[in-house]
């Protein structure tokens, strides 16, 4: 007696064909329309991998999705796919697949010792074990990571692409199943726009192979038709493709499977589509998933789903075995029995767990016809080995009695597959008799039919999603024909009892419940012993759901177990939240396009072109990238930074400020809307003249600073820094529309209009006097307008660098040529270009604060040191938030500057008397004497303006690197501003 | 993703707009501190309607109000703002 094997007859398999595969080095052989799963069947293999946490053998439970065990990975290299379902892999030739959780291979695996501690091995055993300090998880950690973990990751770059698409449709059917190909004709009749979407590779859904008729046809033909007419109507129908989560305003995300897992690509090279479909109306169609019995070792290779046993028959002509037994709490195993006897397989059994007057006697009649029927006959326990089931023992009236079987087929009842319907916000109903939530009270219209609504009747399928397909036509504006229904014979296969409760003197420590995560009755006893009374304290403290399946099979039963526990009928014990996604997906899958390159935008500056004939060291400046340093031969970044910054001190140098926040406002109320989002007084300003000026919070915290220029009388320019453009550009839009609608302005963000060029150095003047034809530079925060090279520019006299400096704005379109011109001057003038990390040891050397780094979103005015320029008649944004009391506390962290008593300090160090003690501030800046010798940083210190002349040690323990520093005012380079004069 | 109905372009999807803040949010230079306290920091958080302003950042740019159902994400009542009116 031996395991699955062929059938010579049945299935919708082309046996003329054959396709070659690969399972745990050993070759195979399958046919177009198996799944790896019926391949594997048909040839015998009955052990697909081993558990989690026992390494306990397992095999097939079912044939669809919610497989918890049969887990794989397919393909090789970059393609290799861990954790697919080898139920859910539609064979191709050339896979190559192999088994998961067993080394050094299935037959004899090392981990397997752990079933034999099971009993140490409890729920919560890693909230029990793993405790202690935290320096005892780095031991903890290595334990664990070997243990735990579904599968090995991909050890190459995935070399294939993934699409992200959207649609939009009127009518959307989920699952193209009886019901949904019900629903799907009668809307597409009535004139709707309809999608139908399967997860599986053709349509038909539980249909497929059935020996049924519907409208006087075989199922076959029926659906063949169905879809022929569906095509003719320009239903977009998509296969292979699963509904994974249902969101807000129905919004469908549908995820495709353009090749198998592991497959090669076709010449788009496309692995996976994503689907956002937004439709009219949603249309559920998932069918119901069966629920195992609960027996001891339930786990064993051979136990399958009755369901499952009748799939891999009717569909894919395999037979699971050679000797077959159901255990059953309703009649869906029948049906199996049924098809088992007829296509002459030894059925020895089915035992039934109701009484006998519970039992449609028509049916009994059908099936005792065919095979032996006992009736309230309960499991006890799966006999056999880890190669797999050999019998089964049950308790009926006259006692124990043992049955030989290599196939347990197990019924426990149907559950409606409600996962979209409550993803999408819907209600549940609760059915005692047969121990299924059926869905109610749907939020965003959508509608359940068939299995996934309750009803297992093909006939009722049918014709509630006939109308169901009518009802979302005409809600979205079509108009329902008057055609009747596909009808069907009616069986009554329907009935089921709810079979949560095992058999007296089962051992609840042996009855699995999720084979994935090896989650036992016992484990949830325990767990409810322990005071894990919530069904969610249960999920996660005896991790039962949290599997790659999801509890597909095994929710309902925790849920049932802990009502009982409880004494509680389920419903008051709630259910655990239906998350998305349906299925385990690959990350490829969500990345979309956005890999590489296009993980985020790159922004170019207009004179990015001229920076990248350098190929400098880049730094990303948000989307932007901007130069660190232009490197000479032999330079490194450090070298070639500080000869750019002190190039700057002593001649010139030009860099490129193209990415500063620019924003254009005028109107006649132009500074008045200026004043309210600006700290600093703007009215005053005269025509021609800036300064410098800061932005608050609503919260009164520094929000980001820059200067502002008045150009006319009605006419501002204002700049901010880099990084705070965008968030700048909402305030000012937020402040015009939202707050003062009614002032008379206009505020344009020009950002990307002008390309802006800072020239800084002693001799910054002779370059602008050199260029910009007869113009005489202007004064420090003082500006004018020029010619350079045929281009009209703006020149503004302000400097980040301490030195007396520029700045040219120039059309960004014609920036080039200005830039070239200036580059020239500059050279002739014994200067040359400087990069980002020079532009930062200059604004350091000077004290100048930062976006990003002393405007951290936690500092004030009065931390930074520029209360004295907060405007006296107030009415600015954040200005009343500054009254707040913790404003004025003296243990604030206040920007200060640091002077090294020794080598560098440390970026980022913290600042403390001694290594260990308590932080009094950070280092913000680090920084160096351009001219001098010495080291500087700018810091934020507890209380720092009252410091001066304290002595500190920046101590970084992640980088064991630290320095004393002496605590001063944070200008080190020209405090008085002489360099500003001409 | 929801499905925002702006009152310039239509309705559009969720990621092209941002949440900015509910209404009652929007604070003035002329509160008092405790007012302003309480707008922007110790607001309800309802479950049902709440009225909230948003910007259609990445289509018309405009700042539009809404009602949205914090339980359903019902949206209804959607206006435009200010100068965009
Ligand atoms: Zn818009």
């Amino acid at each position: 007696m031996s395991g699955g094997h062929r059938l010579s007859t049945g299935g919708v398999i082309d046996r003329s064909q054959t396709l070659r595969f690969r399972f745990d080095g050993r070759d195979y052989a399958g046919h177009p329309g198996d799944t790896l799963a019926s391949a594997l069947l048909a040839s015998g293999v009955r052990v697909f991998g081993r558990s989690f946490k026992y390494h306990r053998t397992r095999g097939l439970l079912a044939a669809g999705v919610e497989e918890p065990s049969a887990l794989v990975g397919a393909g090789e290299g970059g393609r290799f796919e861990p954790n697919t379902r080898a139920t859910d892999l539609h064979l191709y030739d050339g896979l190559v697949s192999e088994s998961q959780n067993r080394w050094p291979s299935l037959d004899l695996d090392v981990g397997a010792v752990n079933q034999w501690i099971a009993p140490f091995i409890p729920a919560g055993f890693y909230y029990k074990t793993f405790l202690g300090p935290p320096a005892l998880w780095k031991l903890y950690e290595h334990v664990i990571r070997a243990a735990a973990g579904l599968g090995r990751p991909p050890q190459l770059p995935d070399p294939d692409r993934y699409e992200r698409r959207a649609a939009f449709c009127d009518v959307l059917v989920v699952g193209a199943g009886p019901a949904g190909l019900s629903a799907a004709l009668a809307a597409a009749r009535s004139g709707a726009r309809v999608a139908l979407v399967d997860l599986d590779r053709r349509l038909g859904g539980s249909l497929l192979g059935d020996p049924v008729t519907i409208d006087g046809q075989p199922a076959k033909d029926w659906i063949d038709a169905a879809e022929a007419e569906l095509r003719t109507r320009d239903v977009r129908i998509l296969t292979r493709t699963t509904a994974i989560g249902y969101y807000d305003h129905n919004m469908v995300y549908l995820a495709q499977r353009v090749v198998e897992p592991g497959a090669r690509t076709g010449t788009d090279g496309i692995s996976q589509r994503m689907w956002r479909m937004r439709a009219g109306r949603v249309i559920l169609a998932q069918g119901a998933i069966e629920r195992p019995l609960p027996f001891e070792d339930n786990d064993r290779p051979g136990v399958m789903l009755s369901g499952a046993v009748r799939t891999y028959l009717d569909r894919f002509g395999v037979a699971a075995g050679e000797r077959f037994v159901l255990a059953t709490s309703g009649d869906d195993a029948y049906r199996t029995a049924v098809r088992l006897c007829d296509a002459g397989l030894r059925v020895d059994a089915v035992l039934d767990s109701r009484p006998s007057e519970a039992i449609d006697p028509a049916l009994l009649r059908r099936a005792r016809d065919r095979c032996p029927v006992e009736t309230g006959v309960r499991p006890l326990r799966a006999i056999g080995t880890p190669r797999g089931v050999t019998g089964l023992e049950v308790r009926a009236a006259s006692g124990t009695v043992k049955y030989v079987a290599d196939v347990v087929a197990v019924s426990g009842g149907l559950t409606p597959s409600v996962h979209l319907h409550m993803q999408a916000g819907g209600g549940l109903d609760w059915d005692e008799g047969r121990g299924v939530f059926t869905p109610t009270a749907p939020r965003q219209g959508q509608v359940s039919v068939g299995a996934c609504a309750g009803r297992f009747q093909l006939a009722d399928a049918l014709s509630d999603a006939w109308r169901a397909g009518l009802d979302a036509a005409a809600a979205t504006g079509g108009k329902p024909v008057a055609d009747t229904p596909p009808r069907s014979e009616t069986w009554a296969f329907a009935d089921q009892a709810s079979a949560f409760v095992p058999a007296p003197g089962v051992n609840p420590k042996k009855v699995f419940v999720d084979p994935q995560n090896d989650v036992t009755l016992g484990d949830l006893d325990l767990a409810w012993r322990e005071g894990y009374r919530s069904v969610e304290h249960q999920k996660r403290y005896t991790t039962l759901g949290m599997a790659t399946d999801q509890g597909k099979t095994s929710n309902l039963i925790g849920l049932a177990r802990l009502a009982e526990n409880e004494g509680r009928p389920a419903p008051q014990v709630g259910l655990t939240t239906f998350r998305p996604p349906f299925i385990p997906t690959t990350l490829g899958l969500w990345a979309g396009e956005d890999a590489g390159f296009h993980v985020t935008p790159l922004r170019r500056t207009p004179l990015y072109d001229l920076h990248a004939a350098f190929d400098p060291p880049w730094q990303a400046v948000g989307y932007w990238r901007r130069p660190r340093a232009y490197l000479r031969a032999g330079e490194t970044l450090a070298t070639a930074a500080l000869r750019e910054a002190r190039m700057v001190r002593t001649t010139v140098g030009i860099t490129d400020v193209s990415t500063l926040g620019k924003f254009e406002v005028s109107g006649p109320d132009a500074a008045a809307l200026l004043e309210r989002v600006c700290a600093t007084s703007v009215s005053k300003l005269a025509v021609g003249r800036g300064r410098y000026t800061f932005m608050l919070r609503e919260d009164g915290l520094v929000n980001d600073d820059g200067t502002v220029w008045r150009l006319g009388e009605d006419r501002f320019l204002l700049t901010s820094s880099t990084g705070g453009a965008d968030r700048m550009a909402g305030l000012i839009s937020y402040a015009r529309n939202v707050l003062y609608p009614d002032l008379r302005v206009g505020a344009a963000n020009v950002q990307e209009h002008y390309a802006a060029i800072a020239v800084a150095g002693p001799r910054a003047r002779a370059v602008i006097a050199a260029v910009v034809e007869g113009m005489v530079p202007p004064r420090h925060m003082s500006l004018d307008r020029g010619v350079v090279a045929g281009v009209p520019v703006l020149v503004i006299a302000a400097s980040y660098s301490g030195e007396r400096a520029f700045e040219v704005y120039a059309p960004s379109h014609q920036a080039v040529a200005v830039w070239t011109a200036l580059a020239e001057a500059a050279e002739a003038q014994e200067g040359g270009l400087y990069g980002l990390e020079a532009l930062e040891i200059l604004r350091v050397e000077k004290g100048h604060v930062e976006t990003g780094g002393e405007i951290d979103g936690r500092t004030s005015a009065h931390d930074l040191r520029l209360e004295k320029m907060l405007n006296p008649r107030g009415g600015y944004m954040g200005q009343l938030a500054q009254q707040r009391p913790a404003f004025a506390d003296p243990d604030r962290l206040q920007f200060v500057g640091l002077e090294s008593l020794g080598g560098p300090i440390p970026e980022g160090s913290m600042l403390v008397e001694r290594p260990g003690f308590a932080v009094q501030g950070h280092v913000t800046a680090a920084g160096i004497r351009v001219l001098e010798e010495g080291f500087v940083g700018l810091a934020l210190l507890k209380g720092g303006r009252a410091r001066l002349g304290d002595e500190l040690l920046a101590w970084s323990p992640t980088r064991t690197a630290s320095a004393r520093v002496r605590v001063s005012e944070p200008v080190f380079h020209d405090p008085a501003g002489d360099r500003y004069r001409d | 993703m929801m499905l925002i109905p702006c009152p310039h372009c239509g309705p559009r999807a969720h990621a092209e707009f941002t949440f900015d803040r509910p209404v009652e949010a929007i604070t003035r230079p002329d509160e008092t501190p405790d007012a302003l306290v309480r707008n922007l920091f110790s607001r309800d958080n309802p479950r049902g309607p709440s009225r909230e302003l948003w910007r259609h950042t990445y289509g018309c740019r405009s700042w539009i109000t809404l009602t949205r159902d914090t339980a359903t994400h019902a949206i209804t009542d959607v206006r435009p703002v200010g100068a965009d009116a």
